[in-house]
């Protein structure tokens, strides 16, 4: 999946610590495939609470979630990066991610967007806003006019915005792999 | 140049650093189990790739694992789906797979140290975020996705950024009733869930020094629930003297060699580390948790927080939100709160040594009328140890489930679940919100304190009973 410009509009789910068993609780992890998820994300809050923004008309087709600090800690599951995407969110801003989830994230297309505390405030303060995301300078658009650079690292931008596939990329250094091994024989224990 | 621990087994295991690319990094030892790996199964059919090192991965059923009789058939649709999946992965791909009738079987970061698998200076994998356990024995070891499963079975190799070298130093002594999960506790109560964003920890000081590898692993093993990618402990005699004659540890000459090796790893003197933290482990109580994330811990002795003293407005909203969520109220202690369900198990803390710990406790006593308690251990090994050693018939007789081997209540992916409104002591790593079972409550502590909640009924100081 290739990215490279965005402009969607944004819903705000103002608390810290969002943890993987929040966005796609257990029970949900319990399939051979990745398909179903959506319907799983965020699903106890979404039950528990009428008044969840996700559950408001006006979040309909959000593409850009934003949410507080260290969003994403918790377990590995990829099963949710799969549910937001698969909800339909393409972004998600916040002050900081878990460093497990940024990965699994960057690997299915969805942006991890780090912005600073003020840039963050604004944002907490306007769900609904429309935001444009150009990768391409690694810049997030306000609608103030103002415009943020987020980090991205470079191998990460040109995944996204090329589509490269990462396994693809790693089997073409099978040569390079192939030398490690022989250098190691002996010095690990192989479990034959 | 002096290096950390952390820097040497990075160091030895970079394969290629192209320009503008992460470091692919080589991974020599693979645990994968029935939940996050079928999906990288899958990309590998659809490529049509094999494993290319199918010696290196091992593979158990653990975390949609019923922990019932093993000869009963396995209930729920989805789950025996995905065992029965785990099966054919394995079996296609040529992977040596422990299942639910092999002796062998058991949480994947249980069975890796009590095999050998798990041997210092390693890089080790798993679809888990609680593969830092393995750290304790000196490896970097890490949870990753289901993309990075698949990358790890094609390639045997995972692109990786450095991290960064966080030291945690804990000297003193610990004081009768005080466990290793009471250290790590206190730990992320003090740097908070995401202090150890893109750091690896290495734990030091004379108190982790003094610690068994089973403690050790305790503590590494919640590593991620401070935000670290990985935490590990320098090898020393504990570590192989723990390690010598286990079934795929190296033997004889080997053995010689590998020992060789493993004395280099320890960190260097003067080599830098980017943050610090040091810990008295004298002044530590007994620790448990009362909100929705590892961070919000307090000692036993302690009260509930009250919002109202909290200045920043978002973990002023945060803590309330903990609060009503576990329905608790502000000011009023953590001991003597009612209880519900006591769970000893889960890879923090299933292993025999927590056994044991926890029957000291229960033997000669009853678990309160009111509670269930549940005793799982980590594999089969460790069931099979616990039963040599008559702990299961004190588990039994106090009027506590002993059980098969799995993850269990941790995560309730197996059936085993609290039921909404419950509250449970519980010596797993998580309390996050439905955890342990839709609406359920959960306070971690250790397997002491949770064996002392089931006695008395409610939140216990284990010192109490000593």
């Amino acid at each position: 999946m290739k990215f490279a410009q965005l402009e969607g509009k944004t819903v705000v789910v103002a608390v810290e610590n969002i943890d993987t068993d929040q966005i796609i609780p257990a029970r949900y992890l319990k399939s051979i495939t990745k398909e179903g998820l959506g319907e799983g994300l965020f699903r106890d809050w979404r039950t528990n609470d009428p008044e969840f923004p996700l559950n408001k008309p006006e979040s309909k087709d959000a593409q850009i979630l934003v949410a507080g600090d260290n969003f994403g800690c918790g377990s590995s599951r990829e099963h949710a990066p799969w549910a937001l995407t698969q909800y339909g969110f393409r972004a998600v801003v916040s002050t900081s991610f878990a460093d497990i989830f940024k990965g699994n994230s960057l690997k299915n297309g969805l942006l991890p967007i780090v912005v600073p505390a003020d840039v963050h405030k604004e944002l907490l303060a306007s769900s609904g806003a429309v935001l444009r995301v150009d990768l391409a300078n690694a810049t997030l658009h306000l609608p103030s006019g103002k415009s943020v650079v987020f980090p991205i690292d470079p191998f990460s931008k040109e995944c996204l915005m090329e589509g490269v596939d990462e396994l693809g990329y790693m089997l073409k250094q099978d040569a390079a792999i192939q030398a490690f091994e022989a250098k190691r024989v002996g010095s690990v224990n192989t479990l034959q | 140049m002096a290096r950390t621990i952390i820097e040497k087994i990075w160091d030895s295991h970079v394969v290629a650093q192209q320009a503008g690319a992460p470091a692919l990094l080589f991974i020599d030892l693979h645990l994968a189990h029935e939940v996050t790996s079928p999906q990288a199964f899958q990309e590998l059919r659809d490529r049509g790739l094999k494993v290319r090192r199918p010696d290196l991965t091992i593979a158990t059923m653990d975390h949609s694992t019923p922990t019932t009789s093993r000869h009963l058939p396995v209930l729920d649709p989805n789950g025996a789906a995905q065992l029965a999946q785990m099966e054919k992965n394995c079996a296609d791909f040529g992977i040596r797979l422990y299942n639910r009738m092999s002796d062998h079987q058991g949480i994947v970061h249980v069975i890796g140290p009590e095999q050998g698998l798990t041997q210092p200076g390693m890089t080790i994998v798993c679809g888990d975020s609680h593969t830092a356990t393995h750290g304790a024995f000196g490896a970097l070891a890490f949870g990753i996705g289901t993309s990075q499963v698949g990358h790890v079975l094609a390639t045997q190799c995972l692109l990786q950024q450095p991290s960064k070298s966080y030291e945690i130093r804990v000297d003193g002594q610990l004081k009768p009733g005080v466990a290793a999960k009471d250290i790590i506790l206190a730990v992320i109560a003090k740097i908070g869930i995401g202090g150890g964003t893109e750091s690896v920890f290495e734990y030091t000081g004379s108190a982790i020094r003094g610690l068994s590898m089973e403690e050790r692993m305790t503590i590494c093993n919640m590593s991620i629930e401070g935000g670290a990618r990985a935490g590990l402990v320098a090898p020393d005699d504990t570590t192989y003297q723990y390690m010598a004659g286990r079934e795929f540890a190296p033997k004889g000459a080997d053995w010689d060699a590998a020992l060789a090796r493993w004395k280099q790893l320890p960190t260097d003197e003067g080599a830098m580390y980017a943050h610090r933290l040091v810990l008295d482990a004298s002044a530590l109580e007994p620790m448990v948790t009362f909100g929705t994330n590892p961070g919000m811990g307090i000692p036993v002795s302690g009260s509930i927080p009250d919002p109202a003293n909290v200045s920043d407005a978002v973990q002023k909203s945060d803590l309330i939100k903990a609060l009503k969520y576990m329905d608790l109220q502000p000011g009023k202690p953590m001991a003597g709160h009612k209880i519900d369900v006591v769970f000893v198990g889960s890879c923090t803390n299933s292993r025999i040594s927590d056994l044991r710990a926890a029957a000291a406790v229960i033997k000669g006593r009853k678990v309160s009328p009111h509670v269930r308690m549940l005793v799982v251990p980590g594999s089969q090994q460790v069931k099979k140890q616990a039963e040599a050693e008559g702990l299961d018939q004190i588990f039994r007789d106090a009027g506590a489930d002993f059980r098969e081997a799995g993850c269990s209540m941790c995560l309730a992916m197996n059936g085993d679940e609290l039921s909404p409104g419950q509250y449970s002591v519980s010596t797993s790593n998580r309390n996050f919100e439905g955890r342990q079972g839709k609406g359920g409550r959960t306070f971690l502590a250790s397997p002491q304190t949770a064996a002392a909640s089931a006695v008395m009924g409610v939140v216990t100081d284990v010192r109490t009973l000593l």
